[in-house]
């Protein structure tokens, strides 16, 4: 008997999953379509460098065409990159990794992170996490159908992560302790001796640590500390890097993963499945990133140095509090004195003077009273951007 | 701060005190005095555009690179017929360089006659003056760090994570 339409109509299920209807979208994305409908934006509400991918890079990229260089890669990626990325974080992280099973090259470190914790979290298993943090890292938990646990960042503490608030949060399903340092959105660091306690708590509750150093050569000040070199860390952490913040290549995808034969085989496998291996022209341009792109790096690293001066001098100048970061390219300065809240604040800077900044909320509730304004823009736009908000701010205070 | 400025005036001459102060961290007064101090030391000895003619609807002008061969003096070296053939408002640049000849020259003229006969009646006169090669210029592609085609314009997403 056939059915009738109606009836099939009203019984139909939803066609999307539970876990992902649920879902919310990100911040950052409804801030952009309306920022998408205005013209003469200075945009600050980037996460990317400005600089093009410098052209020994890009050449090698070509050449890999020329050359006919198509096809598929081993899963885990070219054995010439692995070895280079071994080389180079062995070099700059002082933590050694075997290319041939201890390093899997991805789509960027998105990709790592989201088979990172597919392949580390049973259902209901705890993922403790910072925020402010990176707009995916909540979103790839509940995919991975693992629970979210925020550790809340404080400006009081430079963003970085205090020991004793991980410890506050830690139960029996605590499973993986995911970090990001230097951070998107708020450019802090970690102390070593934060680190060596948060290590001393991982092995202590048996934690698997994620940590995302994506912007770890994009340091001002101090030395950059990664938790696997750590002694008792580099068997139950796993290293993310990639190549698109030093070296200019967000389009190019192309992030690793360096940890346990155990981890990086589990992800491997996932990875094998759904990806099977990151584009080739990709792999061997960023061998030439690492061979050669050095000295380009220093040059884009000193340039947001010199550009996060003027950004956050300047904001301090026209009375929004900002710490100073210490590394990525993100000020993060707190716009509380002007009585608005964050998306209040971006929503009324962008008609009002058109600049776009990114409400702090796009990083987790506690980024309230802050926006994310990124330095990688020109120094003209930088100063251009200081003025309207300048003037922004005081025609606040005058109404 | 001498160095920060002279690479700043090496992006952009024309950049504002304001915004080179801005970027410096210093304050403009400080600018002002270290430029002045520059030019006054002979370190900056002029600040000009650097021109695509091409682009120009007007009759353009010729330029060549001229390689000159000189038997170097006694007692003065290249210097002297140097200084000379820098002299001629016609030559824009000249450098001693190591190689097959001795010095390197650009010309810049009105026609091919014209700087033709500047090479032939002005240039190999000059007492030490070996032999010279002239090439014409027919395209610049890159001059001073700057690349004279556009590449076309590659809009970035304005807001993204």
């Amino acid at each position: 008997m056939m059915k009738n339409m109606n009836d099939s109509k009203c019984a139909r299920k939803s066609l999307v999953a539970d876990h992902i209807k649920d879902l919310p979208k990100s911040g950052i994305r409804a801030f952009f379509d309306l920022v998408n409908t205005m013209d003469d934006v200075i945009s600050l509400g980037v996460g990317e460098p400005d600089f093009t991918t410098p052209w020994t890079i890009r050449e090698t990229g070509i050449f890999s065409l020329e050359k006919g260089h198509t096809s598929y890669t081993s899963n885990l990626g070219t054995p010439a990159l692995r070895r280079a990325v071994c080389d180079y974080v062995r070099e700059n992280y002082n933590v050694s990794y075997d290319f041939a099973s201890e390093c899997l090259i991805t789509i960027g470190v998105s990709e790592a992170l989201d088979i990172a914790i597919r392949a580390l979290v049973n259902p209901g298993d705890e993922v403790l996490y910072t925020e402010p943090c990176y707009v995916s890292y909540p979103a790839e938990i509940r995919m991975a159908h693992g629970v979210p646990v925020v550790i809340e960042t404080h400006v009081d503490d430079a963003f970085a992560l205090d020991p004793e608030k991980l410890r506050a949060r830690l139960t029996p399903r605590s499973r993986v302790l995911l970090l990001n340092f230097p951070c998107n959105p708020t450019g802090a660091v970690m102390p070593r001796e934060n680190l060596e306690k948060i290590a001393a708590m991982a092995i202590e509750h048996d934690l698997v640590v994620i940590t995302d150093e994506i912007y770890s050569e994009l340091l001002y000040e101090g030395e950059h500390v990664s938790i696997a070199s750590l002694p008792g860390m580099r068997e139950r952490t796993l290293f993310l890097h990639g190549f698109s913040k030093a070296f200019a290549m967000t389009g190019w995808r192309i992030g690793y993963a360096c940890g346990p034969h155990e981890i990086i085989d589990a992800m491997m496998k996932i990875h094998q499945y759904s990806i099977m291996c990151a584009p080739t022209m990709a792999q061997e341009a960023a061998v030439d990133a690492l061979r050669n792109g050095r000295q380009e790096m220093i040059r884009m690293r000193d340039s947001y140095h010199e550009r996060r001066d003027l950004m956050v001098n300047g904001l301090n100048r026209i009375g929004l509090k900002c710490l100073m970061p210490k590394g990525a390219f993100y000020a993060f300065p707190s716009i509380r004195s002007t009585g608005l809240n964050s998306t209040e604040f971006a929503e009324k800077l962008l008609k009002a003077e058109r600049v776009a900044v990114v409400p702090g909320t796009a990083f987790g509730p506690c980024g309230e009273g802050f926006v994310r304004c990124c330095y990688a823009a020109s120094s003209q736009d930088i100063i251009a951007a200081i003025d309207r908000m300048g003037r922004f701010v005081q025609s606040l205070k005058n109404a | 701060m001498e160095a920060k400025i002279l690479a700043l005036l090496g992006e952009n001459a024309r950049m504002s005190i304001a915004e080179m102060a801005a970027r410096i961290g210093a304050d403009a007064d400080q600018v002002r005095a270290e430029i002045a101090d520059l030019e006054k030391r002979g370190v900056i000895r002029g600040y000009k555009a650097i021109l695509n003619e091409d682009v120009l609807a007007e009759e353009k002008k010729v330029r060549a690179l001229i390689e000159v061969k000189v038997t170097p003096r006694r007692d003065g070296g290249f210097d002297q017929a140097a200084r000379r053939i820098a002299r001629y408002p016609e030559v824009k640049d000249l450098f001693l360089v190591s190689g097959s000849y001795d010095l390197l020259l650009t010309v810049e003229g009105e026609s091919l006659q014209d700087v033709a006969s500047f090479v032939s009646a002005k240039l190999s006169t000059i007492e030490g003056v070996l032999s010279t090669s002239t090439g014409f210029m027919l395209k610049k592609y890159k001059e001073s760090g700057r690349i004279m085609q556009n590449d076309e314009e590659y809009e970035r997403l304005k807001v993204c994570p």
